[in-house]
């Protein structure tokens, strides 16, 4: 997400969770891919995700990138949601003591980083305690 | 005719109390509570801004709405702390809602009534029959100077407003608007912090154009305060809007619904607009309710909604307003409040 062009074209995926779902087996892709994994088919319906899933792992960062190093420290976790799908993303408005496997979460809209003080703002989904 | 299809609110989980600010400034809690009528505000997250708070109102208004994003024809954002000087708020919204491309956006500036400005506009479009739904939100995270009385109130906190002409939740009766040239509150370019005129935002500012577009709206709509459910005034404070409602004649226990600005602060933009949706959470069908904006500069826009029989159906498919804001609280000293706020000089 260093570049404008580059944070813009992953703006479907980053604002809406959209996704494919493989029309012949049912298969969902995110982020999307033009040929299913599972049955080779190019038939392909846009989905958007529901966002909501369990958090399947999780770990506090501490040392982080250093776009991050305000936020620090943050927790990060990987949540299977609904569809199958594995995300991972920053857990926030979360006590760390709070945190668990199988906690239930959602995806909340949030400011993701931003580019120094005059770059552009770079939002999108981060997990929120359902 | 036209009206509200489904309406969202959105507050941030913290909140700091006015004891906590007070302590820092050797400030006395207890009159500032009485004086302001107000106890708490809330503040949001450094990752959280106006332009996030809209996208989350607006998904809450569109859970009640039941509609196709894609059908929306206008997306507005009022707010004074739009993130970008130069950059639209409102593409963003419509972008992570799903209305793009074939959309009107436009970002609304006018202190705190800058919300109900994009609704004025919104339901206009949709009574001229140019959209079939606009969505209109009220948003801010306002900023108050370190120290300064504004600091105990500036909060943050969006609703949001899909209008349209069919599946109605409360139907527009009537709309008006009353605005001069009152310099009571300003930020200038590249100033941080807004500066206020004291005791003149009062009754030349508030009060004067609050009650100018209550009584016109009453008058053009051949009402009276009795006809009214509720009513929503603008609340900068706690006092102001109990103050004004008791000038022209209406009962405490009309105002009290919205009235949401003892734990939440001075939302701004928002202000109004969120008094309204938690007003129409509790609202029966056919209660008539009367909404006042103000904002300074100055001017007050005002509507009467009718509430219809669907608002049973809809009102629980969304987080209730008072329930966002009484639940789910963390509360922060004043110490996180500043660095949440970008309030604390740090090394380049």
């Amino acid at each position: 997400m260093s570049l404008p062009s580059r944070y813009w074209r992953e703006i479907p995926q980053r604002y809406r969770l959209e996704a494919y779902k493989c029309q012949n087996c049912g298969a969902v892709h995110f982020p999307p891919r033009l040929v299913c994994s599972k049955c080779q088919s190019r038939k392909m319906e846009k989905i958007r995700l529901s966002g909501r899933g369990q958090i399947v792992s999780f770990t506090i960062i501490r040392v982080p990138p250093h776009q991050f190093e305000d936020q620090a420290p943050y927790a990060v976790g990987l949540a299977e949601l609904e569809e199958g799908i594995k995300l991972t993303a920053q857990i926030v408005d979360c006590p760390f003591e709070e945190l668990k496997t199988g906690m239930k979460v959602k995806v909340e809209f949030r400011k993701v980083f931003q580019q120094g003080e005059s770059g552009i703002l770079c939002y999108g989904y981060k997990f929120v305690p359902e | 005719m036209e009206g509200i299809v489904g309406y969202g609110a959105y507050i941030p989980r913290n909140r700091i109390t006015v004891e906590e600010i007070a302590k820092v400034w050797g400030a006395d809690a207890p009159s500032f509570k009485k004086g302001l009528m107000l106890d708490e505000k809330s503040v949001p997250s450094p990752d959280q801004d106006t332009i996030t708070l809209s996208v989350e109102a607006s998904k809450n208004a569109l859970k009640r709405s039941q509609i196709d994003p894609a059908e929306i024809g206008a997306v507005y954002i009022g707010s004074e702390s739009h993130p970008y000087a130069v950059k639209p708020s409102g593409t963003v919204l419509a972008e992570a809602l799903g209305a793009t491309p074939e959309v009107h956006n436009a970002d609304f500036e006018f202190a705190c009534k800058a919300g109900t400005e994009g609704m004025f506009v919104a339901q206009s479009l949709v009574k001229a029959g140019e959209i079939k739904y606009g969505l209109a939100v009220g948003a801010d995270t306002s900023q108050g100077a370190p120290g300064d009385a504004l600091e105990y109130s500036t909060a943050a906190g969006a609703a949001a407003f899909v209008f349209g002409k069919e599946n109605l939740v409360a139907r527009t009766l009537e709309t008006y608007s009353f605005m001069t040239d009152t310099p009571d509150f300003w930020r200038r370019e590249y100033q941080y912090y807004p500066q206020h005129a004291g005791r003149f935002t009062g009754h030349p500012s508030y009060f004067r154009h609050i009650k100018g577009a209550a009584q016109g709206i009453m008058e053009k709509a051949g009402m009276k305060p009795q006809d009214f459910a509720y009513v929503i005034f603008h609340q900068p404070n706690g006092k102001f809007p109990f103050r004004v409602g008791k000038m022209l004649g209406f009962e405490k226990s009309q105002i009290e619904p919205g009235w949401l600005v003892k734990t939440l602060g001075n939302t701004y933009s928002g202000s109004s607009p969120l008094g309204l949706t938690s007003t129409l959470d509790i609202s029966k069908p056919g209660d008539k309710i009367l909404m006042v904006s103000y904002g300074s500069g100055a001017g007050s826009d005002a509507f009467i909604f009718e509430v219809t029989d669907r608002i049973d159906e809809i009102r629980d498919l969304a987080p209730r307003t008072r329930d966002i804001l009484d639940k789910n609280k963390n509360y922060i000293s004043y110490g996180v409040y500043a660095k949440f706020r970008k309030k604390i000089r740090k090394a380049e």
